[in-house]
């Protein structure tokens, strides 16, 4: 990082640390209050998406909308609690609605929905369709010479999606480096393990043979985000990767790496458990 | 009056204005652009056009991404492939969020030249229409093309437009004023009205002059918008004529038929006979063979005329 400190950046990551960890809080907190959703794939992600909204992306909580922003696409749309905790703790709505997500009147749907929620810039939920989205907006901002880039997070599993692999072929046939995707490769989805339902190896390989630039890190290593997120900066005429290595249910252990915490909602007892795990700057409760 | 010409034609033709006027419009194909007419837009402005190769399901979906940036995207190939191939990235992705795209749709109904049922959508019409946040249109000539091509650039949604691949003879002069779900009353007549789209609005228009020289009055409608349905003209034909005969290059089952049956059901029930696929798939051949086999000439429409007006005088 260019113009930090050893100390200003041991800062920055600590801070980070704090963001993603009280967006776990969060997450589980409205997983529990909806009594439905999706804890897994929202908690594997929840360190990407702090460093991405609270260090990267130059976006306006006051001006959601604003046209220069860059934007960020959920394909995995079921893994949205990480993203709601993110954008309501950014101002962008007050944090008593992530208490009503899931519920009739909400602006806080199952899945992202982008006419609901200020902040969400695309609606997802289906499996498959986030990166030809993201392809799109990344033609758009070329179109229009706007400096914005698109990031797009993709489950493993949603790797299994053709259409996956059309808009990945798109992407670097019109030499989109203003797109970003990143994979939450947590390594479990519905049935079980990635590798038993349907490998998705040689993962690096495949984005490569598509013509994508790829990065492998640990995606729950601040330093290691940060620092790849920079790297991408300087990538010009080709669409870039992140296969980031995950635990699916990180930050909770009686949820890490268990496949029935993919869907399913925490007793009262259990949440006890999770608040103690989880200890963030903010206690609130 | 009579010479034909192929929409897609004239659709093609239409672009290069419409680039001029409108720098957001952006143009995506998937490698059909010759037949789509598309390429000429492609030559005329390269940086606007966007072949996706054989991927429709990505096409579409790019297409809600260049939407929400605030691009007009129109997206062109087979309405079999639009309408069934892409349809959930359709659903989802751009209805849902009711995206400002523009999907147009040619190789619609039987007439799609020889190759068969792989290529024949005669359930777009349906499945579009059971899409909420969606409009379908079917322009029955090439002024509507030039007309509903315009207004649907200016609507701000998504919107499915749907014509076959056959040129066809001209209904309207060329100053006809054509607006999206507004019906058009084209020939009056008080014993039976034809309510139809598309080629077969010409098709009900030879048959009404077949029926005049049997002393039978026959009204056509052109219901170019089949979703919004224009229930004021609707309710209109049924009480001066009460008798209704619809048709389609579709199947009878959820598209302009089911339609017009839905809501005369509702509204104001009264004889209604449907033209079109009767829960069947085609086959190959030419478009005017076909429509012989599927009873879907002059002659097949006056059949059916007289018999709903039969039922009528029977209650």
């Amino acid at each position: 990082m260019k113009g930090f400190s050893v100390a200003q950046r041991w800062d920055l990551v600590r801070h980070l640390q704090n963001k993603a960890n009280v967006i776990r809080r969060d997450i589980v907190k409205m997983i529990y209050k909806a009594d439905s959703g999706h804890p897994g794939g929202a908690l594997s992600a929840a360190d990407i998406v702090a460093v991405l909204y609270f260090h990267v992306m130059h976006i306006d909580p006051k001006n959601p909308k604003w046209e220069d922003r860059d934007r960020f696409i959920l394909s995995k749309g079921h893994s949205c609690p990480v993203v709601y905790s993110a954008l309501s703790r950014l101002g962008y709505f007050p944090r008593e609605k992530l208490w009503t997500s899931r519920d009739v009147g909400s602006i806080l749907q199952g899945h992202p929905d982008m006419r609901k929620t200020p902040g969400i810039d695309m609606t997802t939920g289906s499996l498959g369709h986030g990166l030809s989205a993201g392809v799109g907006m990344a033609i758009a901002g070329k179109l229009d010479q706007k400096s914005y880039g698109v990031f797009v997070m993709l489950g493993d599993g949603e790797m299994q999606e053709g259409q996956v692999w059309e808009a990945a072929m798109s992407a670097s046939h019109y030499k989109l480096d203003n797109l970003i995707a990143i994979v939450d490769y947590n390594k479990l989805q519905v049935d079980g393990f990635v590798d038993r339902v349907m490998s998705i190896e040689p993962l690096v390989d495949k984005w490569r043979a598509f013509g994508w630039h790829t990065m492998v890190i640990d995606g729950h290593n601040i330093e290691e985000i940060m620092d790849a997120f920079q790297k991408i900066g300087t990538i010009y005429g080709s669409p870039s990767v992140i296969i980031a290595h995950t635990i699916k249910g990180k930050g909770v252990s009686f949820m890490e790496n268990q496949v029935e915490w993919h869907c399913k909602t925490p007793t009262a007892e259990q949440m006890k458990q999770v608040m103690k795990n989880l200890v963030g700057e903010d206690d609130e409760l | 009056m009579s010479d034909r010409v192929a929409l897609r034609k004239i659709y093609g033709q239409s672009l290069l204005t419409l680039g001029e006027m409108y720098p957001n419009i952006v143009v995506l194909d998937a490698d059909i652009s010759k037949s789509t007419s598309t390429c000429d837009f492609a030559k005329k402005f390269p940086e606007r056009f966007f072949n996706f190769g054989v991927a429709e399901q990505n096409m579409l979906g790019v297409a809600a991404g260049l939407a929400a940036s605030g691009k007009i995207p129109l997206v062109n190939t087979y309405s079999i492939f639009a309408s069934l191939k892409a349809c959930e990235q359709i659903r989802t992705s751009i209805a849902y969020p009711k995206l400002n795209v523009k999907i147009v749709a040619t190789h619609g109904g039987l007439d799609v030249g020889k190759d068969g049922v792989t290529h024949q959508a005669i359930e777009d019409i349906a499945i579009m229409r059971a899409i909420p946040n969606m409009v379908v249109i079917a322009p029955a000539d090439e002024v509507s093309v030039r007309r509903l091509l315009k207004a649907v650039i200016d609507y701000k949604g998504p919107v499915f437009l749907r014509y076959g691949r056959s040129p066809v003879p001209r209904v309207y002069k060329e100053d006809q004023d054509i607006e999206i779900g507004k019906a058009l009353i084209i020939r009056d007549g008080s014993d039976v009205t034809f309510i139809a789209i598309g080629v077969m609005v010409n098709i009900a228009l030879k048959a009404a002059k077949l029926m005049a020289k049997e002393g039978i009055s026959a009204r056509i409608v052109d219901m170019h918008t089949i979703k919004p349905l224009d229930e004021e003209i609707l309710l209109k034909s049924a009480e001066e004529t009460k008798a209704i005969v619809t048709a389609e290059d579709h199947t009878v089952n959820g598209g302009l038929g089911g339609a017009v049956a839905e809501w005369l059901g509702e509204h104001y029930p009264i004889p209604i006979e449907r033209i079109g696929l009767k829960d069947t798939f085609g086959e190959s051949g030419l478009s005017e063979d076909l429509f012989k086999h599927y009873h879907f000439t002059e002659k097949d429409f006056v059949e059916v005329a007289k018999r709903v007006i039969k039922r009528k005088q029977g209650r």
